[in-house]
């Protein structure tokens, strides 16, 4: 998935290599993998505010040609419907100032991303959305963009930017602080929701009430001159501690979040992966988005795999790879595992015959040729506290 | 006796005619939050440089060698409920096992205190 060559880095590279403990590559950047260490650090998000650097995700904005002399709504759906070629989400239907997770597909209804598309909230953006889609396949998803809207659309690559992620209870406490101007309007957003904001100290940032992580937090896109400003001034914040890679993946598992290339790749479908939910009822309807066939029958008839969580019932963790039996038939595999802070116990996700796929149900893991008992569990591991105000 | 230490970063200890056997602080602080030891059957004869364990940190499982050959004799039995201790005291409570070396003297082949301290300034 990564071009070989030497790890691009982050533009913050000299502030996290000033605290972290450990630095790794990963999609082709060099990355802080731990700062404090990974179990206190996921603990410190969930009970407190953390701050991570993705600015090696792919942040882009996708519009219309200059001029395109169309206005609000017939601007967003011009834009929206060159999107949904790809993507089997309601772009469309998204409202101003809205987010949607969704994922791009194959002609087979697999997965070749996930992604983040927004619909901007200020009138001037009218046919704009802004995208972010994975580190690890940022090129070939935006020549697939390219390739598929050419001369109808332009993509505007973001990733020169700093893309900043706060998470937790108290992110959006310090961040409100750290920009007192808009701490209105930031305490107002709800989860999936997107804005635009000027600021006197950092310029302006596109922000988005999201995560990954199962935490309330935020998503700041913020040019690199002044992201250091924006890192110190949250930093500088008691309830804000920098965390690694590492505690951002043991995160996002507990919340029982899918990483692209493990818990989803160009075989896997969103009805497999338990992500019916991203395509909504319009898509549906048409069926005209890449894969339908298959993805309308497993809609219909059910997959024949399916995510499940799965609860190891000794201690050792079960890790990618590791194979689940039920009896001597071999059901499916691990495609992520570790070990949950808060549960203080080995947790994994993965994919099993549907027939298995029910809480309750007991499995075997093979983790080191030795045949381990597991119980398959719902998801996520740790509930959610998204904030969505009514 | 002091301990001697391998260039995958166990320790030994003898102990009269005992060994007993981690891994070393700089490892213990590499792995990170360790959150499971597997430990071998007591009475299993390993070969010097065969897998005698398993731990796992928060991130990755790592084979940890043993570093003479022997049969075991106790294993640390409070890693399944503490597995911290590995980062807490990789080089006192947080042993993983003793062993009855199957030659006394293989404990000599290994790098003193002051070698191995050497040894992993190199690592950078």
């Amino acid at each position: 998935m990564n071009a070989a060559g030497p790890l691009k880095k982050l533009s913050l590279d000299a502030l996290w290599r000033a605290r972290a403990k450990k630095f790794g590559a990963f999609a082709g950047y060099d990355m802080p993998l731990e700062f404090e260490g990974l179990v206190a650090e996921h603990q410190w998000t969930r009970a407190h505010a953390g701050l991570f650097d993705v600015s090696h995700m792919g942040p882009c904005f996708f519009a219309l040609p200059k001029g395109h002399g169309l206005e609000g709504e017939a601007a967003h759906a011009a834009i929206a419907s060159l999107i949904e070629q790809l993507v089997p989400a309601d772009i469309v239907g998204l409202g101003a100032g809205q987010v949607r997770y969704t994922t791009l597909l194959n002609a087979d209804g697999g997965v070749l991303d996930d992604l983040m598309i927004a619909r901007p909230a200020e009138p001037g953006a009218a046919g704009d959305l802004y995208i972010v889609v994975n580190a690890g396949c940022k090129g070939e998803d935006w020549a697939l963009i390219e390739a598929s809207t050419r001369e109808r659309a332009h993509l505007v690559r973001a990733d020169d930017r700093a893309l900043l992620a706060l998470q937790g209870p108290e992110a959006v406490s310090a961040l409100c602080a750290a920009i007192p101007e808009h701490a209105g309007a930031l305490d107002a957003m709800q989860f999936m929701n997107v804005a635009r904001y000027e600021t006197e100290r950092f310029g302006r940032l596109t922000i988005t009430r999201s995560g990954y992580t199962g935490e309330d937090g935020f998503e700041l896109l913020v040019r690199a001159e002044h992201a250091q400003a924006i890192a110190e001034a949250l930093l500088a914040d008691a309830r804000v501690k920098p965390i690694g890679l590492g505690a951002r993946d043991s995160l996002r598992l507990e919340a029982g979040l899918c990483l692209y290339g493990h818990d989803l790749d160009e075989t896997t479908s969103p009805i497999e992966a338990g992500l019916a939910w991203t395509i909504q009822k319009r898509r549906r309807e048409a069926g005209d988005f890449p894969g339908a066939a298959r993805i309308l029958r497993e809609l219909k008839e059910g997959p024949g795999r399916r995510r499940v969580g799965i609860r190891p019932i000794e201690k050792a963790p079960a890790r990618e790879g590791v194979e689940i039996f039920a009896g001597d038939e071999r059901i499916g595999v691990v495609t992520s595992g570790g070990f949950s802070p808060m549960l203080g116990a080995p947790i994994s996700m993965g994919y099993v015959a549907s027939a298995h796929a029910k809480p309750g149900v007991r499995v075997d893991l093979l983790v080191r040729g030795q045949k381990r008992p597991a119980e398959i569990v719902a998801l996520p591991f740790q509930p959610h506290r998204y904030v969505r105000k009514s | 006796m002091s301990k001697r230490y391998t260039k995958d970063h166990e320790w030994v200890r003898m102990e009269g005619d005992v060994a007993i056997v981690g891994i070393s602080a700089y490892a213990a602080e590499q792995l990170g939050d360790v959150v499971y030891v597997e430990l071998p059957g007591v009475n299993k004869e390993i070969a010097r440089g065969a897998d005698m364990a398993v731990v796992e940190s928060a991130k990755a499982a790592s084979d940890v060698y043993a570093p003479i050959a022997g049969s075991v004799v106790e294993v640390n039995e409070a890693l399944n409920e503490m597995p911290q201790l590995v980062n807490e005291q990789a080089e006192k409570d947080g042993w993983f096992v003793k062993l009855r070396p199957t030659n006394n003297t293989d404990v000599l082949n290994l790098m003193s205190e002051a070698e191995y301290a050497e040894y992993v300034k190199g690592l950078g």
